[in-house]
């Protein structure tokens, strides 16, 4: 069973790596993404202000199965990786990691 | 080469210690990113699809062996490994630290580097041909006149806030290889009947979702007065530009919407103003420039011999390498274009190699040239077979200079945050399907350029067949064009119809490329044959 939610994503200050919302604070791994509600614009309003992360903003995404994965290609290859470098994603050994992404 | 005087170092200088400043103002929060992005895309970081992406500038595509061996330790240093050479020229690394930029910036500096003026609405890093200065076909060496534009261009505090980004392309042959024409400014030096150097200008041309190839607005102007044409070209464009539209802010609608005569009138005007005001660089600049650019220590009497019983060496000389010049020289193309590779990426180790040989074998000089590939432009023919050698050892020696395989290809959705479509893989298909190096031969000079998004980095409207990728609800979709070219004959393509999942458009390529053959005559190149039978029996093979 899928649910259609909404996530918080952006980026690190320093390092630039893609990260996500996970409710306490950011994952580099998008499945420990958390769904928000009405609370999204408070979390980045907050988030901001410390100053460590950049281009805060919600997506549409969809979980199922315990994985989260974003709703548009876009957002799916920010959280691999570049499709055509398998070897610079989040989990290089794994060459499934990306069956999800296209 | 150019050198860099005191005055150029202590530029560069200052804004690295500046941008360092603003960077730790950052991180330290003092600055909100809103106060801080248009500080740092000002020195061409970007913040992209997975990290920051720097983007330095290669002036006129020109390096030497310490620079481009600086490049390839950066890809090592701060980066994951890998460069992106771009059709612009310049590199690009993917994955860059914010707190590592200043330091880049230092590295980059040191040997006369930077990456001012690689993005926001400003004028561009100048393109260039890239045989400059080695072909037999050039009227004078178009590099002193784009390095006086370049310091003419740097830091211009009038054209620091332009309605939109300007390009500059220069050449000196009737040869176009730098897609001059496809610029907001395009400029040909020539030489008129009384033998005097000038410059043939063009305007308004341009890629993007407006395509536009650029009217001549000046057959002839002095090349001492190219600074004061330019400064007239740009005044008028800034003046009457569209700032109240993105899409339409180019200089490309204002010819377009006010016309060739009309914009020629008014730059004529505005040159005749600026004239007498004497702003035009002192004439001892540019010839201090040219010493610079002045033979670069060409050897005379050598041998256009050349052993070719290697056959795998001789193919690649029969379509890697070009005529110089100079007798007992030649120029080498090359290419970045591996089949399966991705199109333009070098690793750090490639990178440095190629410096090596520049430094051995090249006169200390490399080009990088807006098809993705890096020249050699010096190499006697007598250190050719080393010189191949060398390359293949490291995978650089692949022989498909303009063969279907040498495609050009924007980042895309795999790096580029404004891409709605992959190029990447798109190319590493295509360049599978056509592996086999006697077919790629037998299809001839074929430009296949790939854009992942309509603002056509990859070149796509002038692609012999050119590739142009959509989202359409969220899928990648890809439409397909031919006919445009950017040499002498510049053209736009033309979409066929309707667009193409990825493997739908190699299957697409395929049938087009039979029709080419069966209805080729003689000698013809694939646009050639397209150009005599126009777009009918094409669109019947796809979808018929």
């Amino acid at each position: 069973m899928s649910e259609k939610i909404k996530i918080i994503t952006g980026n690190d200050l320093r390092t630039g790596d893609v990260i996500w919302w996970t409710g306490e604070g950011w994952s580099r791994h998008v499945d420990n993404a958390v769904a928000v509600t009405h609370d999204a614009d408070a979390i980045i309003a907050r988030e901001n202000a410390k100053q460590v992360v950049t281009d805060t903003h919600v997506i549409d995404a969809v979980a199922a199965d315990g994985a989260v994965r974003p709703a548009h290609i876009k957002d799916r290859i920010r959280a691999l990786g570049p499709t055509v470098r398998l070897d610079l994603s989040l989990k290089p050994a794994d060459p499934q990691a990306g069956s999800w992404v296209i | 080469m150019y050198q860099y005087d005191q005055h150029d170092q202590a530029m560069v200088d200052a804004r690295v210690a500046e941008f360092r400043g603003q960077v730790a103002r950052r991180l330290s929060g003092e600055l909100t990113e809103d106060q801080f992005k248009p500080l740092r895309l000002k020195n061409g970081l970007y913040l992209q699809l997975h990290a920051y992406m720097l983007r330095v500038a290669v002036p006129y595509g020109t390096l030497n062996s310490a620079q481009m061996r600086v490049l390839g330790d950066i890809a090592d240093k701060y980066d994951r490994g890998y460069g992106h050479f771009t059709t612009r020229q310049n590199i690009q690394y993917n994955w860059i630290k914010l707190a590592d930029a200043p330091d880049i910036l230092a590295d980059l500096a040191k040997v006369q580097l930077h990456a001012i003026q690689t993005s926001g609405n400003c004028i561009r890093n100048t393109t260039a041909d890239h045989f400059a200065g080695a072909a037999a076909d050039e009227v004078a060496d178009p590099r002193p006149y784009a390095e006086l534009l370049r310091q003419w261009s740097t830091f211009h505090p009038e054209f620091d806030y332009l309605p939109r980004k300007f390009k500059v392309a220069i050449i000196a042959s009737e040869t176009d290889r730098a897609a001059m024409r496809l610029h907001d400014i395009g400029i040909q030096i020539v030489k008129n009947e009384a033998g005097e150097i000038g410059c043939k200008f063009f305007a308004g041309g341009g890629m993007g979702r407006t395509p536009m190839i650029a009217p001549c607005i000046a057959e002839f102007v002095p090349a001492l007065q190219m600074i004061s044409f330019l400064e007239a070209a740009l005044r008028v464009y800034n003046r009457h530009g569209r700032r109240d539209n993105k899409y339409k802010a180019r200089i490309k609608i204002l010819v377009h919407e006010i016309g060739v005569a009309e914009y020629s009138r008014q730059v004529q005007e505005e040159f005749a103003h600026i004239l007498t005001l004497g702003l035009e660089p002192p004439p001892a600049e540019l010839e201090r420039i040219k010493g610079m650019f002045a033979d670069p220590g060409l050897e005379s009497g050598l041998s256009d011999d050349l052993d070719r019983s290697d056959p795998d060496f001789a193919l690649w000389v029969d379509q890697n390498v070009h005529t110089h010049k100079q007798a007992g020289y030649a120029i080498v193309t090359i290419s970045l274009k591996p089949v399966g590779g991705i199109p333009g990426d070098a690793t750090a180790y490639q990178i440095r190699l190629m410096a090596d040989l520049a430094r051995d074998y090249s006169l200390d000089e490399l080009r990088v040239s807006h098809a993705q590939n890096i020249v050699l432009p010096h190499v006697k023919k007598a250190d050719l077979y080393r010189v191949w050698q060398a390359l293949d050892a490291a995978g650089l020696a692949t022989p498909n200079l303009d063969l279907i395989t040498d495609i050009i290809a924007c980042p895309g959705l795999d790096y580029c945050a404004l891409a709605n479509a992959r190029s990447l893989p798109l190319a590493q298909k295509i360049t599978d399907r056509f592996a086999d190096i006697g077919r790629q031969r037998e299809l001839g000079e074929l430009k296949l350029k790939i854009s992942g998004c309509i603002n056509a980095c990859g070149h796509h409207h002038a692609g012999h067949i050119g590739i142009l990728g959509v989202d359409r609800k969220g899928v990648e979709n890809y439409q397909l064009l031919l006919g445009g070219a950017e040499s002498a004959d510049t053209s736009l393509g033309t979409i066929t119809g309707p667009g193409f999942s990825e493997d739908g458009v190699v299957d697409a390529i395929e049938k087009v490329t039979d029709v080419y053959l069966a209805r080729r005559e003689g000698a013809e190149r694939f646009l050639d044959t397209y150009r005599r039978i126009g777009m009918a029996p094409f669109k019947e093979a796809i979808y018929g």
